[in-house]
């Protein structure tokens, strides 16, 4: 093969990457956080997630804590802050939640002094909204830190290792090989209807991408069934060998303190706990 | 090992839809490359969906090596049909559906109950076998056509099978992918059923080929000869690329 060719192929596959779902949320690098096993990282994600969400509201010392350990492992992690942020745009809409909130809520006011007018916003809402905001950001923030420095492999094999059951590893497994692939299919059929001058604006244009959700439904339902029989060729007796997790092990990949790593986030959440008690 | 094959007289018909095999006679010996050519829905690909117990028999005989293929075979007999015949399917995102292609060709001996080295083992001889031990942990989707293919033979090859039989294995691949995959299968050992309309692939893998139209065999010769007439392939919807014409 020429070096042009190689050329090619691989800015063919660098396109592919890109343009996949999942496949693109990893980014590679060397840094502690990337280097950590992928089972500690997930304890570690899911303990967070706990203690943030059993964070009482007005606990704010502890919310500033949770929001350096989250600070601090995007910096350990070297993710990009721009990627960072992009990635947590699936918040935006709880954000609005929690910015409405103080609005309507009910309760003691306050007046709050915002240059030409004051606004009269209820002191519980704030308190509120608050809390929501700062829980939304700071979860999400672990899942991207969690699936910026995870290969998606590692991730199902960290699952296996927690004893996960073998039927939600395979769920997980199988959505996250074919989800691409749909996404795929999608955007075939989509670039075919706008080949034919499709050009949806209005609702009432919205009929071929109904029709065409169908057909790809089918298709999926189909190649289900064309996946089942390539296992079935391949001696599958309907259940997964070794509970699902992955058959064949990369070598052992350095392992940094990972009890030490998950166990703060607990340690974080007992402290809400005693903060919650107290108050 | 390889072994041979034997059908005869298989019939069969999907639930509710006309018959698409009626019955279907092919010979294959043990070690022997045999090309079946056909136009498209002439029941090739349900005749290779036999061989491995996917569908079951409505009629006829069937044998691959010593074993009797009949629609009774416990589940044991089944497996171990499914190890001895490896079918490379069509589209390979379907044979491909386990995070890593090292995850993938595992899959096989792992269902067989092998584990630890004997599984690494088998694994890394198939990768090897198709010269994709550098794809090992490579998500299957991100890889080329060719490699895809490549790969999915090795799923195959990590069973250790003594018949090979591969659905339309040239579908979707360069010229460049094409010529690598021929040189492969004509290095392998078991007995290989190369299923296709590619008509100048089957030239290049397989000394022998028959004809499938209408569910039946109808013609059965050495591939060079059978492509040189021009007339039978014509009657059956096949035709060599513009331009080719053997002498």
């Amino acid at each position: 093969m020429g070096g042009r060719h190689a050329r090619n192929a691989s800015r063919d596959r660098a396109t592919n990457r890109a343009t996949s779902l999942h496949a693109h949320l990893h980014l590679p690098g060397h840094t502690v956080v990337h280097r950590l096993g992928a089972a500690p990282k997930i304890v570690g994600v899911v303990a967070f997630a706990i203690a943030v969400a059993v964070t009482p509201q007005r606990a704010w010392l502890v919310f500033g804590a949770e929001a350096a350990i989250a600070a601090g492992t995007v910096a350990l992690a070297r993710l990009p802050l721009r990627t960072a942020l992009v990635r947590l745009a699936p918040v935006v809409p709880f954000l609005i939640v929690a910015a409405l909130m103080p609005v309507v809520g009910r309760g003691a006011r306050v007046d709050v002094d915002v240059g030409l007018f004051t606004l009269r916003l209820s002191r519980e809402g704030l308190w509120a909204g608050g809390a929501v905001a700062a829980k939304t950001v700071l979860g999400a923030t672990a899942s991207v830190v969690l699936a910026s420095t995870t290969p998606v492999p590692d991730i199902i094999g960290g699952l296996g290792r927690l004893r996960v059951p073998a039927a939600l590893i395979a769920i997980v497994a199988f959505m996250l090989r074919y989800v691409d692939l749909l996404a795929d299919q999608l955007r075939r059929m989509r670039t075919a209807m706008v080949a034919r001058c499709h050009d949806p604006r209005w609702l009432w244009q919205a009929r071929p991408i109904a029709t065409s959700l169908g057909t790809l439904f089918v298709r999926t339902y189909e190649r289900g069934e064309r996946v089942h029989q390539a296992m079935l060729a391949r001696g599958f007796t309907g259940t997964l060998p070794d509970g699902g997790r992955p058959l064949h092990q990369p070598p052992a990949r350095e392992q940094v303190a990972p009890a030490a790593l998950a166990g703060v986030p607990g340690l974080l959440a007992a402290a809400a706990l005693v903060a919650w008690w107290l108050t | 090992m390889s072994v041979g094959l034997r059908a005869e007289g298989l019939e069969f018909h999907y639930p509710g839809g006309p018959p698409v095999l009626t019955g279907l006679d092919l010979e294959v010996a043990a070690g022997e490359r045999v090309a079946v050519l056909g136009p498209n829905g002439s029941g090739k690909t349900t005749f290779a969906l036999h061989l491995n117990g996917l569908l079951e028999l409505q009629g006829g005989r069937l044998h691959v090596g010593a074993t009797d293929v009949h629609r009774d075979l416990d589940r044991a007999a089944l497996v171990e049909l499914r190890r001895r015949v490896g079918m490379v399917f069509q589209d390979a995102d379907d044979q491909l559906f386990m995070q890593t292609v090292a995850d993938d060709v595992a899959f096989g001996p792992a269902n067989l109950g092998l584990t630890g080295d004997a599984r690494t083992a088998r694994v890394e001889r198939a990768l090897g076998a198709v010269h994709a031990g550098h794809l090992a942990m490579r998500t299957p989707h991100h890889l080329s056509g060719g490699e895809q293919r490549r790969v999915a033979l090795a799923t195959v090859l990590a069973m250790e099978p003594d018949v090979l039989v591969l659905d339309e294995p040239t579908a979707n691949l360069d010229p460049f992918g094409r010529r690598q995959l021929a040189e492969l299968l004509t290095g392998l050992t078991p007995t290989q059923l190369v299923v296709t309309h590619d008509l100048p692939f089957a030239l290049a893998t397989c000394p022998r080929s028959v004809i499938v139209a209408d569910g039946r065999v109808v013609a059965d010769a050495a591939t060079i000869d059978l492509l040189a007439d021009t007339a039978l392939l014509g009657r059956y919807r096949l035709e060599l690329p513009y331009g080719m014409r053997l002498v």
